[in-house]
């Protein structure tokens, strides 16, 4: 189940990642054999639950962990056994890990001394960061006279002050409650994408990865389950686990009855689908069959179609303004997660009432992992 | 009924706390030579004290060693804590954690009689150091950095890693993240262990013993020395001194504190109310 992105080296290339593992006392793989690359200006998010590796990796790129196996290349260059003071790489910490005992401006300030820049140039480039980030009446005051939400730019001014090629964020927005949340990751992703920088994202919030990343590696057990856009992993994932792990799904278990080169039958014991699917499936073979719940309709009327449509009662329902979620009762006893977008709909569907639940033949991805 | 209990238990424990203490200050002030026997109120005493010069050399001398031995035991209690908790692995760790804390649990007298031992055969064969100021303070250095040790390791266990990391990701090779990140942060632990380590070695008595010389008496040896011909009225006031001034440091310290944390309470009441105005 090793899915590998494809490692070509380009000159766009910024950062490669060739087989890279860490195992800690001989025995605990934390991460397995992991290869990938980000191109100039691009942001690649490490998505996964805890325990699945992600942070490990993130913590080898940035140089904390060493390596069991593997290489990581920076432009070309072997950086795998620099320590992190010598690689042209920052990171912006989970809970941020500002300088307690330090002013903001000295906290920005604190990786520019270190190059011996020349006092007037830390000035100016201090300056500049807290402009962008939008803090420089707050320059005199100490973190903890800082919000939230404060803290966070400071942390994002801190990392980017020495202008690394490449920018570590370890879970960036994890420590904001779900309000501001949803504000500083439009205002984060514009600062990155204003400065240019390359970033790596670690996260464990599947909105905050498709918001801010233009690619997105779902890992599960220290491996990557799966590379690709965030429509490609959300519309195409290529495992009951990434499906699983990314958005919510329904999950059909069935089996393939027919099968030809652009559509395939599959039965499971709600009902029959047919699918198309250019997936290599033989007939007999166990699949699993998942269905986004905002691609299901549900009406009150028979649906016209021989497949992909089955009949339950609504047990059920969660408000949300917006669009409204349902959990409709199979014959089967499976649950079905509906979501339909509210305000067009004139027959209110209610607790109790018996549905027809129906689909498009693209809806539905099989996977046979 | 439980209230009443619990209030006559807090009585009864401070009373057995302080009121030797108070006893103690009451007779400093008494007029009659017999410690037992009060006459009237008098402060001869505490003339008699000022005139005392073996008394008063004995308090520099104790300073002194409280001082010197006090930054000795920080330096060395520091450095051990830094490598134990930073470091993991290097080889005689684990001989160096348990020796680190063994003059914790050694009994002080056996600390004492062997450091001396082996200072006469050292004095022996190389003709140095005389017993005298030097070794007390390699004494009580010996002891306090193994509590200082004690007090700066939980003050780097609760500190958070990551900004060690951020330091070096940041720039700093190993030692400029100590100076510039661990240090300043450890300020405080390194404080108070300061004040540990000065009182532990200002009222030891044992340690003294066994490894001055002639002519080096601290202050706690001159009036166990006293005490053992016969109570002396002069040692009660030479007594109330010193807690007067430990009390009023102890309370300066602490209304210290109490300002420190109602300004910091402030300033974080400050930015609640401004990040209320601005979303």
């Amino acid at each position: 189940m090793v899915i590998q992105s494809e490692v070509k080296t380009t000159e766009q290339d910024l950062l490669r990642v060739v087989g890279l593992s860490k195992i800690y006392d001989g025995t605990v793989k934390a991460v397995e054999d992991v290869a990938f690359s980000v191109q100039k200006g691009e942001v690649f998010a490490l998505l996964g639950g805890s325990g699945c590796g992600k942070s490990t990796l993130l913590r080898m790129l940035a140089g904390f962990e060493t390596p069991t196996q593997g290489n990581i290349f920076l432009a070309g260059k072997d950086i795998t056994s620099l320590p992190p003071y010598q690689r042209p790489i920052n990171m912006m910490f989970q809970s941020y890990a500002l300088f307690p005992h330090l002013t903001v401006w000295d906290n920005i300030a604190f990786g520019l001394r270190r190059d011996g820049m020349a006092k007037a140039d830390i000035a100016n480039r201090v300056e500049s960061m807290l402009s962008l980030v939008q803090l420089n009446q707050f320059a005199r005051r100490k973190p903890h006279q800082l919000s939230g939400g404060q803290q966070q730019r400071v942390a994002l001014a801190r990392s980017l002050a020495k202008r690394p090629q490449l920018l570590l964020l370890d879970e960036p927005l994890g420590a904001l409650d779900k309000k501001l949340r949803e504000k500083t990751q439009f205002e984060l992703i514009n600062i990155v994408q204003e400065v240019g920088v390359t970033c790596v994202l670690v996260t464990h919030d599947q909105e905050e990865a498709m918001t801010m990343a233009s690619r997105i590696a779902v890992m599960g057990g220290g491996r990557f389950l799966q590379v690709g856009r965030p429509r490609e992993i959300y519309e195409v994932p290529n495992s009951v686990q990434v499906a699983d792990f990314v958005g919510n799904v329904n999950l059909f278990q069935g089996e393939v009855t027919a099968a030809d080169a652009t559509c395939i039958t599959v039965r499971s014991a709600e009902c029959m689908h047919a699918v198309t699917h250019s997936a290599a499936v033989r007939v007999g073979m166990r699949v699993s069959l998942a269905l986004r719940p905002e691609k299901i309709t549900l009406t009150q009327v028979l649906p016209l179609a021989d497949d992909n449509w089955c009949v339950g009662e609504v047990v059920e329902l969660a408000y949300f303004g917006a669009y409204t979620t349902y959990h409709v009762k199979l014959d089967s006893g499976m649950v079905l997660k509906v979501q339909a977008m509210n305000g067009t709909q004139t027959n209110v569907i209610a607790v109790g009432h018996r549905v027809y639940a129906s689909w498009h033949t693209l809806a539905v991805v099989v996977l046979t992992q | 009924m439980n209230n009443a209990f619990a209030k006559s238990w807090m009585i009864a424990v401070y009373a057995f706390l302080y009121l030797p203490i108070i006893t103690l200050v009451v007779y400093s002030f008494n007029a009659s030579p017999l410690v037992t026997v009060w006459s009237h109120a008098s402060v001869k005493w505490y003339v008699a004290l000022m005139a005392d010069d073996d008394l008063i050399s004995a308090v520099k001398l104790s300073l002194e060693i409280a001082f010197l031995s006090a930054l000795m035991s920080v330096f060395f209690g520091t450095f051990t804590a830094f490598a134990l908790n930073r470091y993991r692995r290097f080889s005689g760790r684990t001989l160096l954690s348990s020796m680190a804390s063994a003059p914790l649990v050694m009994p002080d007298v056996i600390v004492g009689l062997s450091l001396l031992l082996m200072l006469v055969s050292v004095q022996h064969w190389l003709g140095f150091p005389d017993r005298g100021l030097f070794t007390i303070l390699l004494g009580h250095a010996l002891l306090g950095a193994a509590y200082a040790n004690v007090v700066i390791t939980s003050r780097l266990r609760e500190m958070d890693g990551r900004l060690d990391e951020a330091a070096m990701d940041l720039g700093c090779k190993p030692f400029q993240v100590f100076r510039l990140v661990t240090l300043p942060l450890l300020v405080p632990a390194l404080v108070s262990a300061f004040l540990l380590t000065f009182t532990l070695s200002f009222d030891d008595v044992v340690l003294s013993s066994f490894l001055s010389g002639p002519g080096y008496s601290t202050l706690p040896m001159v009036i166990f020395s006293r005490a053992r011909l016969g109570l002396n009225p002069s040692i009660n006031a030479a007594a109330t001194v010193i807690i007067s001034v430990v009390t009023i440091g102890v309370i300066a310290l602490s209304l210290y504190q109490a300002r420190a944390a109602r300004q910091r309470k402030r300033e974080m009441a400050l930015v609640y109310s401004e990040s209320n105005q601005n979303t």
